[in-house]
């Protein structure tokens, strides 16, 4: 069913620290590694060896240049992806019931077998986080790992969507958004983590979190020392004599 | 946005076909015998025409039987219902009209509920597009005034006498140019900016892209090729879609003629004027690829 569930007290989600995210994109190739072999149609790859690239994917990180009042630029990686809104217009615009959101925990997902590749929900969706899939010619979306994270027959610390589980910073962070007892809640709380475009009204359980106040650039240069050198000797003679000229 | 063929077509033939219908429904064009087969069966022809083009914008076309299912929700679902019904409702009026002269249901209380039917599919079709608040240009009230102006106009150039439908086809000239004058602007007076999509502050912008040929996202979504040409395509759209089959109307005597004469220029104004809404229509997510900007300045 397309209408949306009433509000689950369960709201699993992403916490995205663009402070720690060093842009490697390892979450984004460990995204396109587990989702092309479990939940629903691989993620092709289309002209993969070719002038023109393109292929389907969860998870896009962009490099921004963001410039402070008082400093230089600092390039801030930012990766996007599904924000599992609780007023997901993706689910509503849906013809056909494919896409819909889980009411026991919030995760916006799609049934690949009722899906006709309309579009329309892509359309609707603020934040460019679905992308039909060229072969199957079905809407892909981050499913938040949901066969990783209630799948038992993974070791426990592995029951995380692979985005989380990889990063080598520790800058994505997976939990329950609808607890504020939870970590991923009182990490928001303590950094000030934000939503997404919050006047499209979608309500986004997804957070990011802002990058830290960068200490001030000392006025004076660590080579300031080297400078006021006086040579002496043969060089200081030099130095006079060339002086003159 | 994207301008697909296929979605050009459907709504350019679906709105004229749906437009022909109710004015037969309607009884605006009393047709019997033959010329009621002829009438009706062209309005379904193009009504049809336009719902099989639909179909060809699907990844997974031979599933479309499941979007009957969502009409408490989707737009496009309740489109699916309305068209069905009105071809539905129709059926008898045309049956009745071309084989049993004596009893008339165009322009009784069947053919009212079936013209009401073919107005709901233009607004339903016309909703698909109003509802999404991605895309300001369309989220208005203009977008269903301008489905329905469309469809009027189509109508009436192929049922109603000469000065009815000139006046139709300014009308929908007038609903033209009000959509163009009311949406220029309302993308960049939405307030988005890169600024509320990353969240990053207002000096932000894009420094490395996050992949290297455009996506599915950007082909779909953040589509400017031809913008350039919005000028010259607005007068087209509007000389060809309202202008000179406004002129024919008045000027030729009224007749199958004047109405095959006209329709042709407004039908290619028609489908200038939707590649437009196309192509004009930017969504925010180009806020995240910094190319919203370009878009709108229409620079690249």
């Amino acid at each position: 069913m397309t209408a949306l569930p009433p509000p689950s007290a369960k709201k699993l989600g992403l916490v995205i620290d663009l402070d720690t995210c060093v842009g490697c994109q390892a979450c984004v190739t460990a995204c396109k590694g587990w989702n092309d072999q479990g939940y629903g149609a691989p993620l092709s790859d289309m002209d993969a060896y070719g002038s023109e690239p393109c292929g389907t994917f969860l998870n896009r990180v962009h490099s921004y240049e963001v410039t402070p009042d008082d400093g230089p630029a600092q390039i801030i990686n930012f990766p996007r992806s599904c924000l599992h809104c609780e007023d997901a217009p993706c689910v509503t615009v849906c013809p056909t019931g494919a896409s819909y959101k889980r009411a026991e925990d919030g995760i916006v997902l799609v049934n690949e077998d009722a899906c006709i590749g309309c579009g329309l929900c892509a359309w609707a969706c603020p934040y460019g986080a679905r992308e039909m899939d060229a072969a199957a010619g079905v809407m892909k979306k981050c499913t938040l790992c949901v066969d990783r994270i209630y799948n038992e027959n993974l070791p426990e610390e592995d029951r995380q969507p692979a985005c989380v589980r990889t990063c080598p910073t520790g800058a994505r962070h997976f939990g329950d958004l609808g607890d504020p007892e939870s970590a991923v809640s009182r990490l928001v709380a303590d950094r000030g983590g934000y939503a997404l475009m919050p006047e499209m009204g979608t309500r986004p359980v997804n957070r990011y979190l802002p990058p830290r106040p960068k200490d001030a650039r000392r006025e004076a240069s660590v080579l300031a020392p080297l400078l006021d050198l006086q040579a002496t000797g043969f060089a200081g003679w030099l130095d006079r004599l060339l002086e003159r000229f | 946005m994207h301008p697909a063929p296929s979605v050009i077509i459907f709504t350019v033939l679906s709105g004229v076909g749906f437009g022909f219908l109710g004015a037969l429904d309607l009884g605006l064009m009393p047709v019997q015998g033959g010329a009621a087969l002829v009438a009706f069966g062209l309005a379904y022809l193009l009504a049809v025409a336009g719902l099989v083009a639909s179909t060809f914008h699907l990844g997974n076309p031979q599933r479309a039987l499941r979007a009957f299912t969502q009409w408490r929700t989707s737009w496009l679902s309740r489109e699916g219902w309305a068209s069905v019904a009105a071809l539905a409702a129709s059926a008898p009026v045309a049956l009745a009209a071309a084989f049993r002269p004596g009893m008339m249901l165009a322009g009784h209380l069947p053919g009212l509920i079936a013209a009401a039917f073919c107005v709901l599919t233009i607004l339903c079709t016309s909703m698909i597009y109003a509802q999404l608040r991605t895309v300001p240009r369309w989220h208005h009230w203009t977008t269903p005034v301008l489905f329905l102006a469309f469809a009027a106009a189509g109508g009436a150039i192929l049922a109603l006498p000469g000065p009815v439908a000139a006046a139709a086809c300014l009308v929908s000239g007038g609903a033209m140019l009000l959509a163009f004058a009311l949406g220029d602007g309302r993308f960049a007076r939405q307030g988005q900016s890169p600024a509320a999509a990353t969240g990053l502050g207002p000096r932000v912008r894009p420094f490395a892209p996050p992949h290297t040929s455009p996506n599915y996202v950007m082909r779909e979504m953040i589509h400017h090729v031809g913008r350039k040409h919005a000028r010259r395509l607005r007068l087209i759209a509007l000389g060809l879609g309202a202008g000179l089959p406004a002129l024919l109307m008045l000027v030729l005597p009224a007749g199958l003629l004047a109405s095959a004469l006209a329709l042709i220029p407004h039908l290619a104004g028609a489908l200038a004027q939707r590649w437009l809404f196309f192509a004009e229509a930017e969504h925010v997510v180009g806020h995240y690829y910094g190319r919203a900007a370009d878009a709108a300045r229409g620079t690249a």
